[in-house]
């Protein structure tokens, strides 16, 4: 409808809470993204940071009843799916939406054989009948290249190997030539020479099929290799967001920096001294309502909390935006 | 017992095999064994790191445990300052366990919940009849300051902390009788980033400081450069190169090095690293191949005649050592490990 062509999926101002024990915690804190057709967009960040919650709130996947969506939009082909039925919802994830699960062993029913459970994908979505489905599924087992598919579809999910068994939820994922698949952390449970295998089947697939990518990880050499466009969260929120080149080339946020630099790469001499970020990630339960990483920093003192204001969020650069404490970024 | 020899290194290791019985039938007679380790041979010299690096299920964390002796070696011999340690019993281990340390993946797990940390820190003290409450004490607080924690952090519990302090207060254990060696499992595979680069400065400063040696086992092969100074890549139960790190790096020679360097993810999106993908999966250490692992794995022309060859590490170049193996190596390096 009203949404630019070519963005597939916009994420406006979402905001994302889970209620605990401890009271309404704000996993996701007014985050704002979107996703060119076609292309990759990677969000990184630390454990905790919001990244896997951002990417269930789009598929309505939060552990019920304890997530809720409390405001924001996420509009897919201008369609809302904050606001969408859950029959809607259902139609889309899986169908025009893919979803590639971190650990694919809990993807998988372990009492089902591979066939089964790819089939079951077209028998939900399409008007397939079994025997058209089964093919289908052969065919999709090839598609993500799988040795001796007809024979796989007979397996279980624990005779294969942690690779095939990833093969096979990124062929659930796809199967129904989904125009949006959402990988979170694809590759996190796999060894590198896996892993490598994967990032270049996904990349292969996406060539192929013409999908848009959300790749969510932990790992800055997997964002550099696979993405187009970078988002950076800390503790909820974006702080900064660029095309993968400008990001890696001039990161702008504190925070960033500091991630890039703490990484030994091959490059690095041996045992020289890591740059840190000193600290922790901050837990949910005390967030602050000013700049979050200065909290980390030891900036905002807890006396200080909430007197702050929340720093803004500006486009530095043309598609270069930056959350823009000024402790954390200075132009 | 005591034969001090010339050998310099603190900890050489000789054929090494651990070997796991597999069980079947209806008796359960064993029908085959899991070669977890299967001839692994290196030494660490005092203050040296060897970096271990491999992929799941290649004999990594099996090797190091061996070596620690919480594993039962099959065959080979473990040598610990000129002491033959592979088949002291667990009271004549006692004196060792000392000198040998380790340190786990998951601080969650190897640290009891219901002891405080004192008490944890305080334990090998205790066990080894080490001084009296006061010495004791003071000793905790001196290992909480080294590895960075507040001396309150004495009285909590481990659950209480984030995962790198976790690893912190596995660290002080680890430390608190002064070892020589610590092993080192996947240290900081379950740490974020930022918190990583942390704790590989803690033990690099260690190191320095109390002229450690480690054995540091890790399948991220950025890390293990960083804190190496030698590092031996393992598949599927033995080691397959072995080189200073610098060496590995710019000159890997073994095809299996090649991949997995190639594989890791480069940080900068300017630099595209041809990679090298490699086909199928590790093959299954129960029945592997007669021949080359990886030769058979990537079907390599070659395969056949390497059969019954016995691929034993060979020195390639200085100090560069590589399995004798011609469906991995160049022509070139072939020809040089086979004129050995």
């Amino acid at each position: 409808m009203n949404a630019a062509p070519e963005n597939i999926l916009e994420v406006d101002k979402l905001i994302t809470s889970f209620e605990t024990e401890r009271g309404l915690l704000r996993a996701v804190d007014q985050v704002s993204f979107t996703v060119p057709s076609g292309k990759t967009v990677g969000i990184v960040g630390e454990s905790g940071c919001g990244k896997s919650v951002t990417a269930m709130s789009i598929v309505r996947l939060l552990p019920q009843p304890a997530g809720k969506i409390l405001g924001g939009e996420v509009r897919f082909k201008g369609r809302d799916l904050v606001h969408a039925s859950e029959a809607e919802i259902r139609k889309i994830r899986g169908g025009e939406i893919g979803v590639i699960f971190q650990e694919p062993m809990s993807a998988l029913n372990p009492v089902h054989r591979i066939g089964r459970q790819v089939s079951e994908v077209f028998r939900l979505h399409t008007k397939l009948s079994k025997k058209e489905a089964w093919d289908a599924s052969v065919e999709m087992l090839k598609l993500v290249r799988i040795p001796a598919p007809e024979k796989r579809m007979m397996d279980y999910p624990h005779q294969l190997s942690g690779g095939m068994r990833q093969r096979i939820v990124i062929a659930l994922a796809l199967a129904c030539r989904p125009s949006l698949v959402i990988a979170d952390e694809p590759t996190t449970a796999l060894d590198v020479t896996v892993q490598a295998q994967i990032l270049d089947l996904i990349g292969r697939l996406q060539q192929e099929m013409g999908m848009s990518v959300i790749l969510i990880t932990h790992d800055l050499g997997v964002i550099a290799e696979s993405c187009d466009e970078v988002v950076v969260m800390y503790a909820g929120r974006v702080v900064e967001k660029a095309s993968s080149s400008e990001l890696f080339a001039r990161p702008l946020h504190a925070y960033t920096k500091g991630l890039l630099r703490s990484i030994p790469t091959l490059e690095t001499p041996s045992k020289s001294v890591l740059s840190t970020i000193p600290g922790m990630v901050a837990s949910l339960a005390d967030h602050t309502h000013g700049c979050r990483f200065c909290q980390r920093m030891g900036r905002i003192t807890a006396g200080g909390m909430g007197t702050r204001e929340r720093p803004g969020f500006a486009e530095v650069s043309p598609g270069h935006w930056v959350e823009t404490c000024p402790e954390c970024y200075q132009p | 017992m005591l034969s001090a020899m010339n050998d310099p290194s603190l900890l050489s290791v000789d054929g090494l095999r651990v070997h796991f019985p597999v069980r079947g039938g209806v008796l359960l007679r064993q029908t085959g064994a899991v070669r977890a380790v299967d001839g692994v041979s290196f030494s660490i010299a005092p203050g040296e790191t060897l970096g271990l690096v491999g992929e799941s299920g290649c004999g990594k964390s099996t090797l190091g445990k061996a070596i620690v002796r919480l594993l039962k070696p099959t065959s080979g011999s473990i040598r610990f300052g000129g002491v033959d340690i592979t088949t002291l019993s667990q009271r004549e281990l006692r004196p060792l366990r000392r000198d040998v340390q380790m340190i786990f993946q998951d601080p969650a797990e190897s640290l009891d919940p219901r002891m405080s940390v004192r008490s944890i820190i305080e334990e090998p003290f205790i066990i080894h009849g080490i001084g009296n409450r006061a010495e004791r004490l003071k000793r905790v607080d001196e290992l909480l300051d080294r590895v960075g924690l507040p001396s309150s952090a004495a009285e909590r519990y481990s659950f209480e902390f984030s995962g790198g302090q976790r690893q912190r207060i596995g660290i002080a254990r680890a430390l608190a009788l002064k070892p020589k060696l610590i092993v080192c499992d996947e240290p900081v595979s379950a740490l974020d980033v930022s918190i990583q680069s942390q704790i590989l400065n803690l033990l690099v400063e260690l190191q320095k400081d109390f002229g450690l040696s480690y054995l540091f086992i890790a399948h991220d092969l950025s890390v293990v450069k960083h804190v190496s100074d030698r590092v031996a890549v393992m598949y599927l139960g033995k080691i397959v190169e072995l080189a200073s790190s610098e060496a590995i790096y710019r000159e890997p020679r073994h095809a299996y090095t090649k991949a997995l360097l190639s594989a890791i993810p480069s940080h900068d999106p300017r630099v595209r690293r041809p990679r090298i993908l490699l086909e199928g999966d590790v093959p299954s250490p129960i029945d592997p191949p007669k021949g080359s692992a990886f030769g058979h794995r990537i079907g390599h022309a070659r395969y056949e005649e390497t059969v019954g060859m016995e691929l034993a590490l060979t020195e390639v170049a200085d100090g560069h050592l590589v399995a004798a193996d011609p469906c991995c190596l160049t022509e070139e390096d072939w020809q040089r490990v086979r004129s050995r």
